[in-house]
């Protein structure tokens, strides 16, 4: 397509998709009018029925928490997929190669002092701060997947920060495997306890507790837990994954 | 509201400048801070919830998988020259 007929096309298109643009915005209900019944309805009695000021929380985790159940192994199977798929390709890498270069070497090369320092010094605040937003996902806004990516993103300094051979002894690749897994399983284990206790899955059957308190909002701390194994374990596995596609080609060496 | 529209200025911007920078590698970080913005935004428009995931997902996980997969296609090109 040549650059004029392009541009025609984009100025052909621009109008239209400009008019249907601002005819939505202008039939858009005013800022800040609510319309549907359900989130007045759950401001109301979740405090009351699920003891947490985290309305929030108490529907993806408890009211609508078959959808995050369905949410949480769209990221397992995402996470499994890539796995599959990029191993079988390393295992052809590794016949052709035959560790002619260290990625431990080539990784040495060009972190900054400055780099490094900062990289380190922030891990033991993120993990911290990665399941402080864990357990307080029915206290605080946050949660397991928030709080997961965090936990996750600590890894991932540690990787800039450091070197590739610290990298593999801090992330083991089965606990990390296991940790995934365990979490998606701990959430459906937790949903089959309300069946166990006499009603329906993701029953919440456990103590109440006093509201505001960390050991509160029965099973909704539970679930935001194996969430946030479960998300942290599938972005450190990913995020290795690609890491470990990067160093397994050489600059021109395996290829 | 005065707030909150300089924030939806802002993030007007920043999608804009995303676009507008055209070296990948740079594109990934301008992405991270458009993705803070937007976070930003969510939370001066009360979603916190929203905010943190928007956060933790558009300036941790995107440009972190962005840099990874432009470091492969570096060095893909660098070894067919």
């Amino acid at each position: 397509m040549s650059r004029r007929v392009r541009g025609g096309l984009f100025w052909v298109a621009a109008p239209v998709f400009g008019f249907l643009l601002v005819w939505g915005l202008l039939g858009l209900p005013d800022f800040g009018d609510y319309r549907g019944p359900y989130g007045d309805l759950l401001q109301q009695v979740a405090l009351p029925e699920r003891h947490t000021p985290q309305v929030v929380g108490a529907t993806t985790f408890d009211y609508r928490g078959f959808d995050t159940l369905g949410e949480e192994f769209i990221l397992f199977a995402a996470a499994l997929g890539a796995v599959v798929l990029l191993r079988q390709q390393r295992g052809e890498e590794k016949d052709e190669e035959e560790e002619q270069d260290h990625p431990a070497d080539r990784q040495r090369r060009d972190t900054s002092d400055a780099l490094r320092l900062l990289g380190l010094g922030l891990v033991g605040p993120l993990v911290v701060l990665g399941f402080y937003v864990i357990v307080h996902g029915h206290l605080t806004p946050g949660g397991g997947f928030q709080g997961g990516v965090v936990l996750a993103s600590a890894f991932v300094l540690v990787h800039v920060a450091g070197r590739y051979l610290i990298l593999q002894r801090v992330r083991p690749m089965p606990l990390v495997e296991i940790t995934e897994a365990g979490g998606a399983a701990g959430f459906v284990l937790v949903g089959l306890g309300g069946m166990i206790a006499g009603s329906t899955f993701l029953f919440n059957f456990l103590p109440l507790g006093e509201p505001g308190t960390l050991l509160s909002a029965g099973m909704i701390p539970l679930l935001n837990i194996s969430v946030g194994l479960e998300v942290a374990g599938a972005v450190v596995l990913l995020f290795s994954e690609f890491l470990e596609q990067w160093l397994l080609r050489g600059r021109g060496g395996g290829a | 509201m005065v707030l909150q529209g300089v924030l939806l200025v802002l993030v007007a911007v920043g999608g804009a400048t995303v676009v507008l920078v055209r070296d990948p590698l740079r594109q990934a970080i301008v992405a991270g801070v458009f993705g803070l913005l937007l976070g930003v935004l969510f939370f001066a428009f009360q979603a916190p919830d929203v905010a943190l995931s928007q956060i933790v997902v558009g300036s941790v996980a995107l440009p972190a998988m962005i840099i990874l997969a432009l470091a492969k296609l570096a060095q893909l090109r660098g070894s067919d020259e």
